[in-house]
């Protein structure tokens, strides 16, 4: 069934949280940190650990892919609902940041192309 | 008849929000696709085209609207988070081997930095207390780690908006740049694409980028680019935003 899936996306989501407000508490920052990345790391295995037994059922995988894809819809609605002028009273920073970011990772790909490259090549014969 | 179908729509507005959003989706496509010839990716254009809608209101964006106060919760971020954890589901630990080495080298330095330069140039800019500097920084990264950070260290939504639009442009660029610079990075191998994908992550700018370079790396971009996001979900929040403020505070 569908809700399965929802429910374990769920359970992954509120554990994770859970882990991310107690870590918070810990370095002492109020709010939740790395919940969702915990919340993920948690899906991803349990996902491995099932696939070994066979994997999930596909119902169960739909309610969860369901959400997967609502994702891109919820980000627009999120940037369509940001304080947007006082942002932009900001300045040019998310310009420059998003600009100078990319184009310095551009220049990183050549140097660390060279990491391993026969690797990948005997990989690929397999 | 229009104020039954306001208070039709007031009421139901999570459900109007869904059509709305879809229409806005469906638009942002079409003209990617036919006056952009996929130029820049639908995905970006309707990310743009929402903020461009959030000037409509105030402090909520277009939610201040009564007719699209549904969109508050759509775009809030339970669901948001919600959604974004629904994407692991994807990964597959296979494919992380298959990435190699490489690929996991290529993620973290690519998330590193992007923090890192994100964080520096929100500094020169003014910016100094370290949960905005870190959530410019998760924007510099993509436009969910901005948000995700943001809202995990209660940063104001204009942080918050201005991480969103790092994060935009950050697609836009890497959409653009990538077919200019391809040669100069050597960008002509699944191997190099690897890396492209680990160092640049945000995943429509990357598979944008790739295509409009050679179509047939746009996979192996696309390997290491979708776990870019969580690893960053859990990096910035956490370990970075924690080594910025011993950084700040030394």
């Amino acid at each position: 069934m569908k809700i399965y899936g929802v429910a374990l996306l769920s359970f992954c989501f509120l554990l994770g949280k859970l882990l991310g407000t107690l870590l918070g508490k810990i370095i002492d920052v109020n709010g939740d940190v790395g919940g969702v990345g915990f919340a993920m790391l948690l899906l991803i295995l349990i996902n491995a650990w099932v696939n070994k037994k066979g994997g999930l059922e596909i119902e169960t995988k739909e309610g969860i892919l369901f959400w997967s894809g609502m994702y891109i819809p919820i980000i627009i609605a999120m940037a369509a609902t940001q304080n947007v002028k006082a942002a932009l009273s900001g300045g040019p920073v998310a310009i420059v940041a998003g600009s100078v970011v990319t184009l310095s990772a551009f220049y990183i790909v050549p140097l660390l192309s060279r990491i391993g490259r026969g690797q990948t090549k005997t990989d690929k014969d397999e | 008849m229009s104020e039954i179908l306001s208070q039709l729509i007031e009421k139901n507005g999570l459900l109007f929000s869904f059509l709305f959003v879809g229409i806005i989706m469906w638009v942002s496509f079409k003209i990617s696709k036919t006056l952009l010839k996929n130029k820049i990716p639908g995905v970006a254009l309707a990310v743009i085209l929402g903020l461009t809608l959030a000037f409509l209101g105030d402090k909520k964006g277009i939610a201040d609207l009564s007719l699209f106060s549904g969109m508050a919760f759509f775009g809030g971020s339970m669901l948001r988070d919600f959604a974004v954890v629904a994407t692991a589901m994807g990964a597959d630990i296979n494919k992380i081997r298959s990435a190699g080495l490489v690929g996991v080298i290529s993620l973290f330095i690519g998330v590193f930095w992007s923090f890192t330069i994100g964080v520096i140039c929100a500094y020169f800019l003014g910016y100094t207390d370290p949960a905005s500097l870190a959530t410019i920084g998760a924007g510099a990264c993509t436009y969910i780690v901005g948000p995700v950070t943001g809202s995990a260290l209660g940063v104001s939504s204009e942080i918050i908006a201005i991480s969103i639009a790092a994060g935009v442009v950050k697609t836009i660029v890497a959409t653009v740049g990538t077919p200019l610079l391809a040669n100069y990075m050597k960008l002509n191998n699944p191997h190099a694409a690897i890396v492209f994908g680990g160092l640049i992550g945000t995943t429509s700018g990357v598979t944008a980028g790739l295509a409009a370079t050679d179509p047939k790396l746009v996979p192996y971009g696309a390997l290491t680019a979708t776990f870019y996001t969580g690893l960053g979900c859990l990096l910035c929040p956490s370990l970075f935003y924690y080594l910025l403020r011993i950084v700040l505070n030394g």
